[in-house]
């Protein structure tokens, strides 16, 4: 059997859990075993109803009122006493906090390893798998030896695909034995968010900024050129770091990784650790001095010159064709 | 209230990642070394948290010998001690990894941690296993949130904070307690010229840690630079002058206006 852990809002499965359902479809299909699934809360109970569709035989909903709230040390024993329970050749999880930080910690309650943001897995005695370093920019192949295989599935690299045929989902309820110790980790509460507008892993045009900018005051021209888009405005790291914008515009590894129909890259070099976090792009149009720079490489379009005369001078004839 | 922030010597990457020609292995000859930068920021509030509340921040480190660099780093950054133990520069799995820190950060008495707050980066830039602070904090059955951007103590907790779409979880841990932090959670401040001086004179505890054996394993075959699509950009042109075939590009091709 392959156990597929699955987030939801309220019985809807969300996007990077069907991602990682696709991946535990592919490797149920190819040993021909039985593709399951384990959910958390009350309401996991209506996710039978989008789950047939992706050949999901089972859902396991953990019964016990107490996991509607996130706690990661209590899911994740349930897990691991629905791995006692089922012996699953294989679990995968979505690659968010969640699926890393569950999973994390039933590798280390079952002492199991564990393998993160695979991008494929290939099967014979062992898992020969394939999965993302250094944020998506080298890919490691390893093989993966263990009693009950622990992987996460890289979000965004898998096309969520419902099953040729589909199942008769039964939803059972699972009933762990959790002490009052494992809930001292909890989400106390969630504070809502008073920003506005496109977020930017959102949003389908962004204008960066990185170095070249020179000053905070000069993301005014790339604020006017993100709103005549209908974008919103991001920066690399070196910006970020010298303190011209908050840590939330930031593009990249350690910031928001973005999927835009176009990314325009103002005064940006194009290092790999800015890359992975824009290759979502369908478009990137580079604006720099320097036409031997990285981003050269990397983008569609291009245009040779300095920023601060040509991003004005577009604004200008943008404000033309309204 | 002592705090410890753990932290890895990793390659500092610049417009393009080359490989040996084993394949096993970024080829740093051209390279220089770095902190993954979540850990910088882990550095930054250990030092924080230990300056606000009459501690010490220790900076910890399982790597090779040259990893005395971004210890000094720690130490130049205002840490008050630094602990290296050392390998011989293979790369350890995370669980050997969270076995020798936890056996490390158990201190003398083996079960009683001698901190308070223990800081890890959310992953680390190179490897990115997403675990290793997870199973340290299992093996000291400490309290773990990962993926923290905020984070305050108040009267023997410590508060955290994770972004999540639209909002921020918020989570109340009895201390002692392990994070796993994100870029964002605070500006790391530059170590001064005099700072940097006076950590090279400071001591760095070496030890010597144990690789355990562990049943199943994840082992490294090779790495691959996946295939770019790149090749040059299509120039529209140079300076002021690109501006109208700009414009019919964003209008006519990208349709965005």
């Amino acid at each position: 059997m392959i156990l597929s852990f699955v987030e939801h809002a309220g019985g809807s499965p969300e996007e990077p859990s069907l991602e990682a359902l696709t991946l535990a479809r592919e490797l149920a299909t190819a040993t021909d075993a039985p593709l399951e699934v384990v959910a958390f809360g009350t309401e996991a109970s209506a996710l039978g109803d989008t789950l047939r569709a992706y050949g999901v035989e089972t859902v396991h909903r953990v019964a016990d009122d107490r996991l509607d709230t996130y706690a990661p040390e209590a899911w994740a024993e349930s897990v691991a006493q629905l791995l006692d329970a089922t012996d699953p050749e294989a679990v995968v999880a979505p690659g968010t906090d969640r699926g890393q930080e569950v999973l994390a910690h039933v590798g280390a309650k079952c002492d199991l390893p564990m393998a993160a943001n695979c991008l494929d897995v290939e099967l014979s005695e062992v898992y020969e798998l394939s999965r993302q370093r250094w944020g998506g920019s080298l890919v490691e192949h390893a093989r993966l030896d263990s009693d009950t295989k622990l992987l996460t599935a890289a979000p965004h690299e898998f096309s969520p695909e419902t099953a040729v045929e589909a199942a008769d989902t039964s939803v059972q309820p699972f009933e762990p034995t959790l002490d009052e110790s494992a809930f001292r980790v909890s989400v106390d509460r969630v504070e809502e968010s008073d920003e506005s507008g496109v977020s930017l892993g959102e949003a389908r045009v962004v204008v960066g900024g990185g170095r070249g900018i020179g000053g905070p005051e000069d993301y005014d021209k790339l604020e006017t050129l993100a709103d005549s888009l209908s974008g919103t405005v991001g920066a690399s790291r070196a910006a970020v770091n010298e303190g011209w914008r908050p840590h939330d515009d930031q593009i990249g590894q350690t910031g928001t990784k973005i999927s835009p129909d176009l990314y325009v890259a103002c005064g940006i070099s194009g290092a790999v650790q800015h890359m992975v976090g824009c290759k979502g792009a369908d478009n990137i149009l580079a604006v720099n001095t320097d036409p031997e720079a990285a981003i050269m490489q990397k983008a569609d379009y291009a245009v040779v010159g300095d920023l601060h005369e040509v991003v004005p001078e577009l604004n200008n004839a943008l404000a033309d064709e309204r | 209230m002592d705090t410890v922030a753990c932290i890895k010597r990793v390659p500092d990457t610049g417009a393009k990642l080359t490989l040996t020609d084993d394949e096993q292995h970024i080829d740093t000859s051209h390279l220089g070394f770095t902190i993954s930068p979540h850990e910088e920021c882990a550095i930054e509030e250990a030092i924080q948290v230990a300056d606000d509340h009459d501690g010490t921040a220790t900076v910890l480190s399982l790597g090779p010998a040259d990893a005395e660099e971004q210890l000094r780093t720690g130490l130049a950054m205002t840490a008050d001690e630094a602990t290296l133990l050392e390998t011989d520069g293979k790369e350890w799995r995370p669980r050997e990894t969270a076995a020798a820190l936890a056996d490390a950060l158990s201190g003398d008495s083996g079960t009683d941690p001698e901190f308070d707050l223990c800081l890890f980066g959310n992953e680390s830039a190179d490897v990115a296993n997403h675990q290793v602070g997870v199973r340290v904090a299992e093996r000291l059955d400490l309290p773990f949130v990962a993926g923290v951007t905020g984070l305050t103590i108040d009267d023997g907790t410590v508060v955290v904070e994770r972004d999540v779409t639209g909002g921020t979880e918020v989570y109340e841990l009895d201390l002692p307690a392990a994070v796993g932090v994100k870029e964002g959670l605070n500006q790391p401040r530059y170590a001064s010229m005099r700072a940097k001086m006076q950590a090279r004179k400071q001591s760095i505890e070496r030890q010597d840690p144990v690789a355990s054996e562990f049943e199943g394993r994840i082992e490294k075959v090779r790495l691959e630079a996946p295939e770019s699509t790149e090749g040059a950009a299509e120039v529209l042109g140079e300076g002021p002058d690109a501006v109208p075939a700009v414009v019919d590009l964003l209008r006519d091709d990208l349709e965005v206006i």
